[in-house]
């Protein structure tokens, strides 16, 4: 049985009248499929371009979410590329400081942008994960919505820090060659539906070493995502990479400071 | 466990997996699948429905050892389209056809449509309609098909108690109480496919009976595990799981053998 980290969770869609009734609910359906860990970022409600004042409301919530769950879960801080120097004093605050093991970059403001460069050079510091969310829609984009030829820019700009494409670009065939040739970028099987071929287009393009699982749980179904891996026509010790190894290298140095056992 | 929703031949965007029939076959059998109901993927752009019913019946009939049954399709906006529909019944011993209104140019109230599902239920055959078969933000830019909208559907039904009809790729779009009103409205059933969320068949059984659901994979398009673990994630008495697995869909099918 292989050990499975989510990097990509969410309490929105979980029901309960606290946040640690709404983690005990998730924790028991993670349990059903055997996902020994749960990357939480965001809180409830989430928001698109979050004020310094909302980020850090929800980034308080993922560390009480944490609070009895310290064993199964792990927090990404959630920031915002248009507030810079108040997005660095939460990386401070949270990770420097705080629980909280990376930072979640969401939709606000585009990734390839030079705000994020001081952003990236602290978190390289701490050796913070870094998540950022990336679509290459068909039917377009958010504006702020980063795309993985964004995030290939930022990962040029920064060779020695590693990130995340996010939904592998959504649009998988496209986003995994943007960010081939880019070795510290990993990409994330998150998000989108369970079509058939990605996981085995990223392992044979990018090696299964820069491959990570992802649900988006709990708007996603743990089952659809999980599948992705579980139903791949790549060897078992690819899928071990996948499903958590290469989440737990990624972490380790984090962990490993903060005095965390995997 | 019968798979109400499976397709043949090649997705016309890119190879999958298991776009290769014997390769499809051993991923069912596998999973335990003992009866998979195959559309063909050819019925999306092709304009020779017949031709392409033909193949499929032919492609179902050489391979799994009577694993597969064919689903033709039919396009009421086509000329000469009650043929079709005479051949899927008469020449290929059809049980039941599969609609893709979105690609072949056509809404719910569409008269073409209400004719072919009277015409149908005539030939005591079960119609199954997609919704959708992809996201339409992973869409070729140059074949850009949005969603079937699913509303006029509760009234023809109500309007054709005889009519059995099962939605395919419909969970996502269908919920609440759009869903509980289509539900009540006749015999209709909805397939798992593309149903998201976690645990999200005990979060639909809230809003829609049991007997309603069917497991439904979308495969070769979508990963035939993912309906699988559909049923781990969920937490269901073991009759409830059965129906879903098997007897929903052999229900929905009984009136039209």
């Amino acid at each position: 049985m292989p050990t499975i980290w989510d990097l990509h969770c969410h309490l929105s869609g979980v029901e309960g009248r606290t946040l640690d009734e709404r983690m005990g609910k998730f924790v028991a359906i993670a349990d059903r499929m055997g996902i020994a860990r749960v990357i939480l970022s965001m809180g409830v409600p989430w928001s698109q371009n979050p004020t310094p004042d909302d980020f850090r409301r929800q980034n308080d919530q993922v560390v009480e979410a944490l609070t009895h769950w310290h064993h199964r879960a792990f927090g990404l801080a959630y920031i915002n590329p248009h507030y810079p120097e108040e997005s660095l004093a939460e990386i401070e605050r949270m990770i420097a400081q705080g629980p909280l093991v990376g930072i979640k970059l969401w939709v606000a403001r585009r990734c390839k942008d030079a705000a994020l460069d001081p952003i990236i050079r602290r978190c390289g510091e701490l050796q913070a994960l870094i998540f950022q969310h990336t679509w290459l829609k068909t039917t377009g984009n958010l504006e702020g919505e980063s795309t993985p030829f964004d995030l290939a820019e930022l990962a040029a700009r920064h060779p020695a820090v590693p990130m995340i494409l996010g939904h592998a670009g959504g649009n998988w065939e496209l986003g995994i060659r943007a960010v081939r040739g880019l070795p510290n970028v990993y990409v994330e099987t998150a998000g989108f539906d369970p079509t058939a071929g990605m996981v085995e287009l990223a392992v044979q393009e990018l090696g299964a070493n820069r491959v990570i699982y992802g649900s988006d749980a709990a708007g996603r179904s743990f089952a659809s995502q999980l599948a992705k891996v579980a139903g791949a026509k790549i060897s078992v010790a690819d899928k071990e990479q996948i499903y958590g190894r290469n989440l737990q290298r990624l972490l380790s140095p984090m962990l490993a400071a903060k005095g965390i056992k995997p | 466990m019968i798979d109400v929703n499976v397709h043949l031949s090649r997705w016309p965007f890119r190879r999958l997996p298991d776009d290769d029939t014997p390769a499809l076959v051993q991923r069912l059998r596998a999973a335990g699948v003992t009866q998979a109901w195959a559309g063909t993927f050819d019925a999306l752009l092709h304009r020779n429905l017949s031709d392409a019913n033909a193949r499929l019946a032919d492609e179902c009939a050489r391979h799994g050892d009577g694993l597969f049954l064919p689903f033709g399709s039919v396009n009421p906006t086509a000329p000469d389209w009650r043929e079709d529909l005479r051949r899927c019944v008469e020449v290929h011993h059809m049980r039941g056809i599969r609609l893709y209104p979105n690609y072949h140019g056509y809404k719910l109230d569409d008269p073409g449509f209400v004719a072919l599902l009277d015409a149908a239920t005539e030939r005591n055959l079960l119609v199954q309609v997609a919704l959708k078969m992809e996201d339409e933000r992973t869409q070729h830019p140059l074949v850009s098909v949005p969603a079937v909208d699913p509303a006029p559907l509760a009234d023809l039904i109500a309007a054709r108690p005889k009519l059995r009809l099962m939605v395919l790729n419909g969970l996502g779009i269908l919920r609440g109480e759009a869903l509980t009103k289509l539900a009540r409205s006749g015999q209709v059933w909805f397939d798992i496919a593309m149903l998201e969320g976690v645990a999200g068949i005990e979060k639909t059984l809230s809003v829609l009976p049991s007997n309603r659901l069917a497991f439904g994979s979308h495969a070769p398009f979508f990963i035939h595990e993912a309906a699988v673990l559909k049923l781990q994630e969920s937490e269901l008495p073991q009759p409830v799981r059965d129906a879903i697995a098997r007897e929903n869909a052999q229900a929905s099918l009984a009136a039209a053998s």
